[in-house]
């Protein structure tokens, strides 16, 4: 029963990590309505009728100058005003999001601001898509089958007890050093017991450890992901925030904003994210402020990629 | 040396003793857990006052196989149950982390190349 339990926990926690590590850019409706400056309130409404949508960007040489939603609309309907330009009624302060963050920012920002929805910039901050939580929706769904018909694979298929593959999620929340760990010495020992080389062992330890030690100590919760074949490990950390706003410094030696309480656990040496990067093969970081950090490393296992140090 | 024969040694007390025999080859000092994780070798002796659970974790993750509490910090109980289930000897001295680690350099042949 208990194990019925962890499984349906495991199984939905993997999910929300594979909704997580989408890019924004593979969930968003790419076909957007937007509108210029020069055009009406009535001009607007109609396009919202006409397609079922509830807000319309404004761009100017497709930078985002505003949203019209249907707040808007419905304020000009009520004072007689839809022949108004939209730049009269639109709201100019527009929350956008770029295409190559991961969902997971999107979902904190739908917690945090109160939007419908977020008009998506690419890196020139050009309107290429707009995001809604139907979109989430409907990924959320794509992902529960496909998990679904993993597993009834797996249940027609399992894996040999020794194979080297496992996928798992580990939730950690903030200040609970207590469990911080766990997930490594876990997974070492799953690695350990296949006979990785003790070298690459304490590699995938020493990364899993810190990541998790980062969640713990500087984030307000998040998720570290497992996700194992016989070629390499990849480690994915996903929280909700509050975000690193200077990367580089982050990344740098000795800088840390650990309070006095982390450093009486003996952390916050500003070690942790550097000595991950450099254990790792590959190394990816993602940082919004507001919305949330994700980390990917991946560590290879086949011994030919092994360091010679 | 062995671990068991750190325990001769003038103002060493053993707090912590299941643990595996081995000989000592080579130790870190250190009381911050990121850079033990990052440098103590594997089957080494750690020298530090962190005196807390997290310091078993880091040790063992990174494998090593004692632990020299200095300076007679108070070890706390929940750290000594993690080290017996993960079988790292603890032991606690009142000497300083400079003068300990001289101290073992001396019973292990010097300082290792490292």
């Amino acid at each position: 029963m208990d194990g019925n339990h962890q499984e349906t926990l495991q199984s939905s926690l993997r999910v929300q990590e594979l909704i997580y590590g989408l890019r924004i850019g593979e969930v968003m409706t790419s076909k957007v309505f937007a509108v210029s400056r020069n055009c009406t309130m009535r001009d607007v409404q109609t396009i919202m009728k006409n397609n079922s949508i509830s807000g319309v960007p404004v761009v100017d040489s497709k930078r985002v100058v505003g949203i019209v939603t249907m707040n808007d609309i419905m304020n000009a309907l009520e004072q007689g005003a839809m022949e108004d330009g939209v730049v009269k009624w639109m709201v100019g302060e527009v929350q956008t999001l770029a295409e190559d963050m991961p969902l997971s920012f999107a979902i904190s920002a739908f917690g945090k601001f109160s939007f419908r929805q977020f008009p998506v910039v690419n890196k020139k901050n050009e309107l290429v898509g707009i995001l809604t939580f139907r979109n989430i929706n409907l990924a959320l769904i794509r992902e529960l089958s496909r998990q679904l018909r993993e597993m009834e694979h797996q249940h027609e298929h399992p894996p040999e007890p020794e194979s080297l593959e496992l996928a798992k999620v580990y939730q950690l929340h903030r200040y609970d050093f207590e469990n911080g760990g766990r997930a490594s010495s876990e997974i070492k020992k799953f690695l350990k017991d296949r006979g990785i080389a003790s070298k690459i062992v304490r590699r995938v330890a020493v990364a899993s450890y810190e990541l998790e030690i980062n969640l713990v100590a500087h984030s307000i919760g998040g998720m570290l992901a497992f996700d194992i074949t016989p070629d390499r490990v990849k480690i994915s950390s996903h929280d909700r925030g509050p975000g690193i706003p200077d990367i580089d410094q982050a990344m740098t030696e000795g800088f840390s904003t650990a309070n006095e309480w982390i450093r009486s656990q003996g952390f916050g040496a500003g070690m942790g994210l550097p000595n991950v990067k450099r254990v790792s093969d590959e190394f990816a970081i993602k940082s919004s402020v507001g919305m949330g950090t994700m980390v990917q490393a991946i560590i290879h296992l086949k011994p030919e990629n092994e360091n010679e140090d | 040396m062995k671990i068991s024969d750190l325990q001769s040694l003038e103002s060493f007390t053993c707090l912590q003793e299941e643990y595996e025999d081995i000989e000592i080859v080579s130790g870190y000092t250190s009381d911050l857990l990121s850079d033990v994780m990052a440098n103590a070798d594997e089957g080494s002796v750690l020298v530090t006052i962190q005196a807390h659970k997290n310091t078993i974790a880091v040790s063992s993750l990174a494998g090593v196989a004692a632990i020299i509490i200095c300076s007679n910090r108070p070890v706390p109980d929940d750290m000594l149950a993690a080290a017996s289930s993960e079988g790292i000897a603890v032991f606690q001295t009142a000497e300083n982390q400079f003068n300990t680690s001289a101290l073992i350099a001396q019973h292990i042949g010097g300082c290792p190349a490292r």
